[in-house]
Protein backbone atom coordinates (compact mmCIF):
# COMPACT_ATOMS: atom_id res chain seq x y z
CA UNK A 1 0.00 0.00 0.00
CA UNK A 2 1.50 3.28 -0.95
CA UNK A 3 1.74 6.06 1.72
CA UNK A 4 -1.04 8.29 -0.48
CA UNK A 5 -3.07 5.14 -0.18
CA UNK A 6 -2.16 4.71 3.20
CA UNK A 7 -2.93 8.39 4.33
CA UNK A 8 -6.32 8.37 2.38
CA UNK A 9 -7.65 5.31 4.37
CA UNK A 10 -6.21 5.93 7.85
CA UNK A 11 -8.13 9.47 7.15
CA UNK A 12 -11.07 7.59 6.22
CA UNK A 13 -11.24 5.64 8.90
CA UNK A 14 -10.53 8.14 11.64
CA UNK A 15 -13.37 10.04 10.45
CA UNK A 16 -15.53 6.78 10.17
CA UNK A 17 -15.05 6.14 13.67
CA UNK A 18 -15.83 9.70 14.89
CA UNK A 19 -19.01 9.64 12.95
CA UNK A 20 -20.45 6.16 13.71
CA UNK A 21 -19.56 7.21 17.74
CA UNK A 22 -21.56 10.72 17.42
CA UNK A 23 -24.40 9.23 15.72
CA UNK A 24 -24.53 6.14 17.85
CA UNK A 25 -23.43 6.56 21.63
CA UNK A 26 -26.07 8.43 23.87
CA UNK A 27 -25.24 10.28 26.49
CA UNK A 28 -26.01 13.23 28.71
CA UNK A 29 -23.17 16.26 28.55
CA UNK A 30 -21.48 18.07 31.38
CA UNK A 31 -18.77 21.04 31.71
CA UNK A 32 -15.97 20.87 29.76
CA UNK A 33 -12.66 22.64 31.15
CA UNK A 34 -14.22 25.06 34.01
CA UNK A 35 -13.13 25.27 37.87
CA UNK A 36 -15.80 27.85 39.21
CA UNK A 37 -15.65 30.90 36.91
CA UNK A 38 -12.72 29.91 35.02
CA UNK A 39 -12.85 28.50 31.45
CA UNK A 40 -9.43 26.86 30.89
CA UNK A 41 -8.94 26.64 26.76
CA UNK A 42 -7.16 24.18 25.07
CA UNK A 43 -3.94 24.90 23.91
CA UNK A 44 -1.37 24.41 21.59
CA UNK A 45 1.62 21.59 22.39
CA UNK A 46 0.69 21.75 26.35
CA UNK A 47 -2.03 19.17 27.14
CA UNK A 48 -5.37 20.33 29.05
CA UNK A 49 -5.20 19.58 32.57
CA UNK A 50 -8.87 18.15 32.38
CA UNK A 51 -10.47 15.18 30.48
CA UNK A 52 -13.44 16.26 28.36
CA UNK A 53 -15.24 14.85 24.85
CA UNK A 54 -13.61 17.34 22.07
CA UNK A 55 -11.89 17.22 18.81
CA UNK A 56 -8.41 19.07 17.90
CA UNK A 57 -6.31 19.31 14.57
CA UNK A 58 -3.28 21.33 14.83
CA UNK A 59 -1.09 22.08 12.05
CA UNK A 60 2.17 22.81 13.19
CA UNK A 61 5.12 24.06 10.66
CA UNK A 62 8.64 24.40 11.66
CA UNK A 63 12.13 23.59 10.30
CA UNK A 64 13.50 21.40 12.74
CA UNK A 65 17.09 21.56 14.42
CA UNK A 66 20.53 19.76 12.35
CA UNK A 67 22.98 20.73 9.31
CA UNK A 68 20.58 20.34 6.92
CA UNK A 69 17.24 21.51 8.74
CA UNK A 70 14.14 19.62 7.15
CA UNK A 71 10.60 22.23 7.41
CA UNK A 72 8.71 19.62 9.24
CA UNK A 73 4.74 20.43 8.44
CA UNK A 74 2.44 18.21 10.83
CA UNK A 75 -1.28 17.74 10.70
CA UNK A 76 -2.34 16.45 14.94
CA UNK A 77 -5.67 14.80 15.40
CA UNK A 78 -6.43 14.46 18.86
CA UNK A 79 -10.24 12.90 19.64
CA UNK A 80 -11.06 12.54 23.56
CA UNK A 81 -13.92 10.65 24.95
CA UNK A 82 -15.17 10.55 28.28
CA UNK A 83 -15.83 7.07 29.67
CA UNK A 84 -17.30 8.21 33.16
CA UNK A 85 -18.00 12.06 33.91
CA UNK A 86 -14.07 12.63 35.48
CA UNK A 87 -12.15 9.59 33.54
CA UNK A 88 -11.94 8.78 29.46
CA UNK A 89 -9.68 8.11 26.94
CA UNK A 90 -7.87 9.91 24.08
CA UNK A 91 -6.52 9.44 21.26
CA UNK A 92 -4.15 10.88 18.57
CA UNK A 93 -2.28 10.72 15.16
CA UNK A 94 -0.25 12.66 13.17
CA UNK A 95 0.72 13.01 9.46
CA UNK A 96 4.15 14.66 8.84
CA UNK A 97 5.72 15.83 5.65
CA UNK A 98 9.52 16.55 6.06
CA UNK A 99 10.79 18.82 2.98
CA UNK A 100 14.75 18.92 2.55
CA UNK A 101 16.37 21.42 0.88
CA UNK A 102 17.61 19.15 -1.13
CA UNK A 103 15.43 17.04 -3.56
CA UNK A 104 14.17 14.43 -1.35
CA UNK A 105 11.01 14.78 0.70
CA UNK A 106 8.88 12.21 3.41
CA UNK A 107 5.50 12.05 4.45
CA UNK A 108 3.77 9.67 6.78
CA UNK A 109 1.99 9.26 9.98
CA UNK A 110 3.72 9.14 12.94
CA UNK A 111 2.98 6.42 15.63
CA UNK A 112 -0.64 6.30 17.28
CA UNK A 113 -1.26 7.58 20.58
CA UNK A 114 -3.35 6.27 23.00
CA UNK A 115 -3.60 7.89 26.63
CA UNK A 116 -6.27 7.58 29.72
CA UNK A 117 -6.79 11.03 32.10
CA UNK A 118 -8.30 10.91 35.37
CA UNK A 119 -9.43 14.55 36.07
CA UNK A 120 -9.27 13.86 40.57
CA UNK A 121 -9.75 17.34 41.70
CA UNK A 122 -12.01 20.54 41.07
CA UNK A 123 -12.05 23.39 43.27
CA UNK A 124 -13.71 26.20 42.54
CA UNK A 125 -13.50 28.40 44.86
CA UNK A 126 -9.65 28.77 44.32
CA UNK A 127 -10.28 28.05 40.42
CA UNK A 128 -7.76 24.77 40.14
CA UNK A 129 -8.40 21.40 38.68
CA UNK A 130 -5.47 18.84 38.71
CA UNK A 131 -4.96 15.08 36.81
CA UNK A 132 -3.13 12.61 36.07
CA UNK A 133 -3.02 10.32 32.99
CA UNK A 134 -1.04 8.15 30.64
CA UNK A 135 -0.36 8.58 27.33
CA UNK A 136 1.64 5.41 25.11
CA UNK A 137 2.83 6.51 21.60
CA UNK A 138 2.44 2.78 20.16
CA UNK A 139 5.37 1.87 18.58
CA UNK A 140 5.40 0.02 14.87
CA UNK A 141 1.70 1.87 14.17
CA UNK A 142 3.53 4.70 12.05
CA UNK A 143 5.24 4.94 8.61
CA UNK A 144 8.58 3.02 9.34
CA UNK A 145 10.59 5.66 7.88
CA UNK A 146 9.34 8.43 10.57
CA UNK A 147 8.13 6.85 13.20
CA UNK A 148 9.99 4.39 15.64
CA UNK A 149 9.24 0.71 16.13
CA UNK A 150 8.72 1.04 19.73
CA UNK A 151 7.01 2.92 22.33
CA UNK A 152 6.58 5.16 24.86
CA UNK A 153 5.01 5.29 28.21
CA UNK A 154 4.54 9.05 29.52
CA UNK A 155 2.62 9.14 32.92
CA UNK A 156 2.07 12.64 33.83
CA UNK A 157 0.40 14.99 36.22
CA UNK A 158 -1.58 17.73 34.66
CA UNK A 159 -2.75 21.14 36.66
CA UNK A 160 -4.36 24.20 36.02
CA UNK A 161 -4.67 27.69 38.55
CA UNK A 162 -6.61 30.45 37.91
CA UNK A 163 -5.66 33.76 39.80
CA UNK A 164 -9.32 34.82 40.19
CA UNK A 165 -9.24 34.23 44.46
CA UNK A 166 -6.91 36.72 44.79
CA UNK A 167 -8.22 39.99 46.09
CA UNK A 168 -10.60 42.82 44.47
CA UNK A 169 -7.43 45.09 45.25
CA UNK A 170 -5.43 43.40 42.23
CA UNK A 171 -8.19 43.22 39.98
CA UNK A 172 -6.69 43.37 36.55
CA UNK A 173 -4.15 40.22 37.97
CA UNK A 174 -7.06 38.18 38.24
CA UNK A 175 -7.68 37.32 34.97
CA UNK A 176 -4.38 35.22 34.98
CA UNK A 177 -4.26 31.70 35.17
CA UNK A 178 -1.58 28.92 34.80
CA UNK A 179 -1.31 25.17 33.28
CA UNK A 180 1.11 22.85 33.27
CA UNK A 181 2.20 19.25 32.90
CA UNK A 182 5.49 17.51 34.46
CA UNK A 183 5.97 13.53 33.58
CA UNK A 184 8.49 10.94 32.16
CA UNK A 185 8.55 9.25 28.93
CA UNK A 186 10.18 5.75 29.04
CA UNK A 187 10.85 3.94 25.70
CA UNK A 188 9.96 0.72 25.62
CA UNK A 189 13.46 -0.12 24.23
CA UNK A 190 16.55 1.35 25.63
CA UNK A 191 18.59 1.10 22.11
CA UNK A 192 18.95 0.08 18.70
CA UNK A 193 21.99 -1.80 17.22
CA UNK A 194 22.13 -0.53 13.70
CA UNK A 195 24.29 -2.74 10.91
CA UNK A 196 26.20 -1.10 8.84
CA UNK A 197 27.41 -2.23 4.81
CA UNK A 198 30.55 -3.03 6.60
CA UNK A 199 29.64 -5.39 8.95
CA UNK A 200 29.88 -3.35 11.81
CA UNK A 201 27.52 -2.56 14.35
CA UNK A 202 26.31 1.14 16.04
CA UNK A 203 24.17 1.74 18.83
CA UNK A 204 21.84 4.45 19.14
CA UNK A 205 20.37 5.16 22.51
CA UNK A 206 16.72 5.93 23.22
CA UNK A 207 16.59 8.32 25.91
CA UNK A 208 14.57 8.57 29.28
CA UNK A 209 13.21 12.15 28.83
CA UNK A 210 11.72 14.31 31.69
CA UNK A 211 8.69 16.36 29.98
CA UNK A 212 7.42 19.73 31.53
CA UNK A 213 5.71 22.50 30.21
CA UNK A 214 3.31 25.18 31.21
CA UNK A 215 1.76 27.73 29.79
CA UNK A 216 0.43 31.72 31.18
CA UNK A 217 -2.76 32.88 29.95
CA UNK A 218 -4.82 36.05 29.96
CA UNK A 219 -8.16 35.91 30.11
CA UNK A 220 -10.23 38.70 28.31
CA UNK A 221 -13.45 37.07 28.75
CA UNK A 222 -12.35 36.74 32.31
CA UNK A 223 -11.70 40.46 32.42
CA UNK A 224 -14.80 41.28 30.80
CA UNK A 225 -16.94 39.03 32.80
CA UNK A 226 -16.16 39.22 36.23
CA UNK A 227 -13.57 42.18 37.06
CA UNK A 228 -14.47 45.42 34.42
CA UNK A 229 -16.28 45.72 31.24
CA UNK A 230 -13.61 47.61 29.19
CA UNK A 231 -15.65 47.58 26.34
CA UNK A 232 -14.43 45.25 24.19
CA UNK A 233 -16.38 44.01 21.34
CA UNK A 234 -16.22 40.64 19.40
CA UNK A 235 -14.04 39.01 18.85
CA UNK A 236 -11.75 40.51 21.44
CA UNK A 237 -14.50 39.80 24.16
CA UNK A 238 -13.80 36.07 23.54
CA UNK A 239 -10.03 35.72 23.23
CA UNK A 240 -7.07 34.57 25.57
CA UNK A 241 -3.48 35.77 25.10
CA UNK A 242 -1.72 32.65 26.06
CA UNK A 243 1.55 32.04 25.82
CA UNK A 244 3.58 28.26 26.29
CA UNK A 245 6.59 27.16 27.18
CA UNK A 246 6.72 23.09 26.28
CA UNK A 247 10.08 21.43 27.29
CA UNK A 248 12.09 18.39 27.45
CA UNK A 249 15.29 17.19 29.61
CA UNK A 250 17.01 14.19 28.60
CA UNK A 251 17.78 12.16 31.42
CA UNK A 252 19.74 9.56 29.74
CA UNK A 253 23.45 8.92 30.31
CA UNK A 254 24.24 10.47 26.23
CA UNK A 255 23.33 13.96 26.44
CA UNK A 256 22.01 14.03 30.11
CA UNK A 257 20.29 17.00 30.76
CA UNK A 258 20.17 18.41 27.89
CA UNK A 259 16.50 20.54 27.59
CA UNK A 260 15.00 21.54 24.32
CA UNK A 261 11.67 23.19 23.91
CA UNK A 262 9.81 26.00 22.67
CA UNK A 263 8.52 29.35 23.69
CA UNK A 264 5.05 29.67 22.11
CA UNK A 265 3.38 33.35 22.31
CA UNK A 266 -0.19 33.23 21.00
CA UNK A 267 -3.92 33.55 20.98
CA UNK A 268 -6.79 31.53 21.33
CA UNK A 269 -10.66 32.13 20.61
CA UNK A 270 -13.24 30.59 22.45
CA UNK A 271 -16.58 30.34 20.60
CA UNK A 272 -19.62 28.58 22.25
CA UNK A 273 -18.90 25.54 19.96
CA UNK A 274 -15.11 25.77 18.78
CA UNK A 275 -11.89 27.20 19.69
CA UNK A 276 -9.20 29.00 17.18
CA UNK A 277 -5.72 29.81 18.01
CA UNK A 278 -2.59 30.50 16.53
CA UNK A 279 0.80 30.71 18.05
CA UNK A 280 4.55 31.39 17.24
CA UNK A 281 6.79 28.66 18.40
CA UNK A 282 10.23 29.90 19.11
CA UNK A 283 12.84 27.02 19.62
CA UNK A 284 14.84 27.87 22.91
CA UNK A 285 18.11 26.66 21.79
CA UNK A 286 19.93 25.46 18.69
CA UNK A 287 18.71 21.89 19.45
CA UNK A 288 15.32 22.65 19.41
CA UNK A 289 14.93 24.39 15.86
CA UNK A 290 16.06 25.86 13.18
CA UNK A 291 13.98 29.13 12.91
CA UNK A 292 10.76 30.47 14.19
CA UNK A 293 7.55 28.09 13.82
CA UNK A 294 3.59 28.65 12.98
CA UNK A 295 1.10 27.06 15.40
CA UNK A 296 -2.45 26.64 14.46
CA UNK A 297 -5.27 25.32 16.28
CA UNK A 298 -8.92 24.26 15.46
CA UNK A 299 -10.83 22.19 18.08
CA UNK A 300 -14.29 21.43 18.64
CA UNK A 301 -16.22 21.57 21.80
CA UNK A 302 -17.91 18.18 21.48
CA UNK A 303 -19.58 17.92 24.65
CA UNK A 304 -21.36 21.11 23.71
CA UNK A 305 -21.84 20.40 20.06
CA UNK A 306 -23.76 17.65 20.58
CA UNK A 307 -25.33 17.48 24.44
CA UNK A 308 -27.27 14.67 24.38
CA UNK A 309 -25.43 12.77 22.23
CA UNK A 310 -21.47 11.90 21.60
CA UNK A 311 -21.05 15.07 24.01
CA UNK A 312 -20.76 13.17 27.25
CA UNK A 313 -19.68 10.58 29.26
CA UNK A 314 -20.62 6.98 27.93
CA UNK A 315 -21.78 6.00 31.85
CA UNK A 316 -22.88 8.46 34.24
CA UNK B 1 -0.92 17.69 -5.61
CA UNK B 2 -1.25 15.61 -3.10
CA UNK B 3 -1.25 18.37 -0.30
CA UNK B 4 -3.67 20.96 -2.09
CA UNK B 5 -6.16 17.94 -2.00
CA UNK B 6 -5.78 17.96 1.44
CA UNK B 7 -5.84 21.27 2.20
CA UNK B 8 -8.84 21.74 0.31
CA UNK B 9 -10.41 18.77 1.85
CA UNK B 10 -9.74 19.82 5.37
CA UNK B 11 -11.04 23.84 4.36
CA UNK B 12 -14.08 22.19 3.21
CA UNK B 13 -14.32 20.52 6.36
CA UNK B 14 -14.54 23.30 8.17
CA UNK B 15 -16.89 25.15 6.37
CA UNK B 16 -18.91 22.61 6.86
CA UNK B 17 -18.84 22.43 10.40
CA UNK B 18 -19.26 26.41 11.04
CA UNK B 19 -22.69 26.09 9.04
CA UNK B 20 -24.05 22.93 10.52
CA UNK B 21 -22.63 24.15 14.51
CA UNK B 22 -24.43 26.42 15.59
CA UNK B 23 -27.63 25.03 14.63
CA UNK B 24 -27.06 21.98 16.85
CA UNK B 25 -27.09 23.38 20.02
CA UNK B 26 -26.58 25.91 22.33
CA UNK B 27 -23.64 25.66 24.63
CA UNK B 28 -22.38 26.61 27.64
CA UNK B 29 -24.53 29.87 28.90
CA UNK B 30 -22.26 33.12 29.28
CA UNK B 31 -22.59 36.70 30.24
CA UNK B 32 -22.58 39.31 26.94
CA UNK B 33 -23.25 42.75 29.14
CA UNK B 34 -25.15 44.02 32.39
CA UNK B 35 -26.62 46.86 33.79
CA UNK B 36 -24.71 48.35 36.14
CA UNK B 37 -21.88 47.03 33.95
CA UNK B 38 -18.97 44.72 35.22
CA UNK B 39 -16.78 46.99 37.64
CA UNK B 40 -18.59 49.88 36.91
CA UNK B 41 -18.94 53.12 39.55
CA UNK B 42 -22.58 54.42 39.32
CA UNK B 43 -24.35 57.81 40.84
CA UNK B 44 -27.46 56.35 41.54
CA UNK B 45 -28.57 53.56 43.41
CA UNK B 46 -30.12 51.07 40.04
CA UNK B 47 -33.64 49.70 40.97
CA UNK B 48 -32.59 46.12 38.95
CA UNK B 49 -29.71 44.37 38.23
CA UNK B 50 -29.66 43.13 34.86
CA UNK B 51 -27.54 40.60 33.14
CA UNK B 52 -27.55 39.51 29.42
CA UNK B 53 -26.39 36.39 28.11
CA UNK B 54 -25.54 34.78 25.15
CA UNK B 55 -27.79 31.56 25.72
CA UNK B 56 -31.51 31.09 26.64
CA UNK B 57 -31.40 29.89 30.59
CA UNK B 58 -33.43 27.24 32.72
CA UNK B 59 -35.53 29.54 34.85
CA UNK B 60 -35.78 26.82 37.57
CA UNK B 61 -32.13 26.06 38.02
CA UNK B 62 -30.66 29.86 37.41
CA UNK B 63 -30.45 32.50 40.27
CA UNK B 64 -29.00 36.22 40.96
CA UNK B 65 -27.98 37.70 44.47
CA UNK B 66 -27.13 41.23 45.19
CA UNK B 67 -24.51 41.40 48.42
CA UNK B 68 -23.06 44.58 49.77
CA UNK B 69 -19.71 45.02 51.49
CA UNK B 70 -20.50 42.43 54.46
CA UNK B 71 -22.01 39.80 53.29
CA UNK B 72 -25.55 41.00 53.26
CA UNK B 73 -27.77 40.09 51.10
CA UNK B 74 -29.72 43.21 49.75
CA UNK B 75 -31.29 42.22 46.87
CA UNK B 76 -35.40 41.74 47.16
CA UNK B 77 -35.31 38.33 46.72
CA UNK B 78 -37.61 37.64 43.46
CA UNK B 79 -33.86 37.18 40.80
CA UNK B 80 -35.84 35.51 38.04
CA UNK B 81 -35.19 35.00 34.09
CA UNK B 82 -37.58 37.28 32.30
CA UNK B 83 -40.47 35.57 30.54
CA UNK B 84 -40.08 37.29 27.46
CA UNK B 85 -36.65 36.98 27.14
CA UNK B 86 -34.92 33.72 28.25
CA UNK B 87 -31.42 35.65 27.71
CA UNK B 88 -31.67 37.98 30.48
CA UNK B 89 -31.41 37.29 34.18
CA UNK B 90 -32.49 40.13 36.61
CA UNK B 91 -33.58 40.61 40.65
CA UNK B 92 -34.96 44.05 41.83
CA UNK B 93 -33.14 46.50 44.63
CA UNK B 94 -34.29 48.66 47.26
CA UNK B 95 -32.70 52.35 47.62
CA UNK B 96 -29.19 51.48 48.63
CA UNK B 97 -26.65 53.91 50.51
CA UNK B 98 -23.29 54.71 48.79
CA UNK B 99 -20.62 51.21 48.23
CA UNK B 100 -19.67 48.21 47.33
CA UNK B 101 -22.33 45.28 45.92
CA UNK B 102 -21.58 42.02 44.80
CA UNK B 103 -23.78 40.77 42.37
CA UNK B 104 -23.40 36.47 42.39
CA UNK B 105 -24.99 34.35 39.55
CA UNK B 106 -25.42 31.25 39.40
CA UNK B 107 -27.38 30.03 35.75
CA UNK B 108 -28.23 26.23 33.79
CA UNK B 109 -28.76 26.65 30.06
CA UNK B 110 -31.14 24.87 28.40
CA UNK B 111 -28.89 22.36 27.32
CA UNK B 112 -27.87 21.93 31.17
CA UNK B 113 -24.64 23.16 30.92
CA UNK B 114 -24.18 25.13 34.01
CA UNK B 115 -22.11 28.51 34.58
CA UNK B 116 -21.44 30.84 37.20
CA UNK B 117 -19.83 33.82 38.34
CA UNK B 118 -20.04 37.62 40.12
CA UNK B 119 -18.95 41.48 39.45
CA UNK B 120 -18.56 44.10 41.78
CA UNK B 121 -20.31 47.67 41.03
CA UNK B 122 -19.94 50.62 43.12
CA UNK B 123 -22.44 53.62 44.02
CA UNK B 124 -20.79 56.46 45.07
Amino acid sequence: MSINTEFRAKLFLYFAVVITAIVAIPALSLAHGFAGKRFFPTTFAVDDPFISDEFSVLINRIKQPGDEPNRATEINIDWSKRIIPDFGLEFHEAYLHLGSNGDGSANGWENLGVGAKWHFLTNEEHELIMSIGTDIDVGGTGAHQLSGSFSHITPGLFFGKGLGDLSDSVNFIRPFAITGVVGTSFPTRSKNVILNTDGSTDTERNPTTFNWGFTVQYSLIYLQSFVKDIGLGAPFNRMIMVTEFPMQTNLSRDGKGLTTGTVNPGVVWAGKFMEFGIAAQIPINSQSGKSVGVLGLIHFFVDDIFPKGIGGPIFH
Amino acid sequence: MRRVKLGTAFALFLVACLFVLPGVSLGHAFPDHSDPRVGSTVSVSPTTVRIWFDSEMEPAFSTITVQDANGRRVDKGDGRVDSADATLLEVSLPLLPPGSYRVIWNVVAVDTHRTMGDFLFTIK
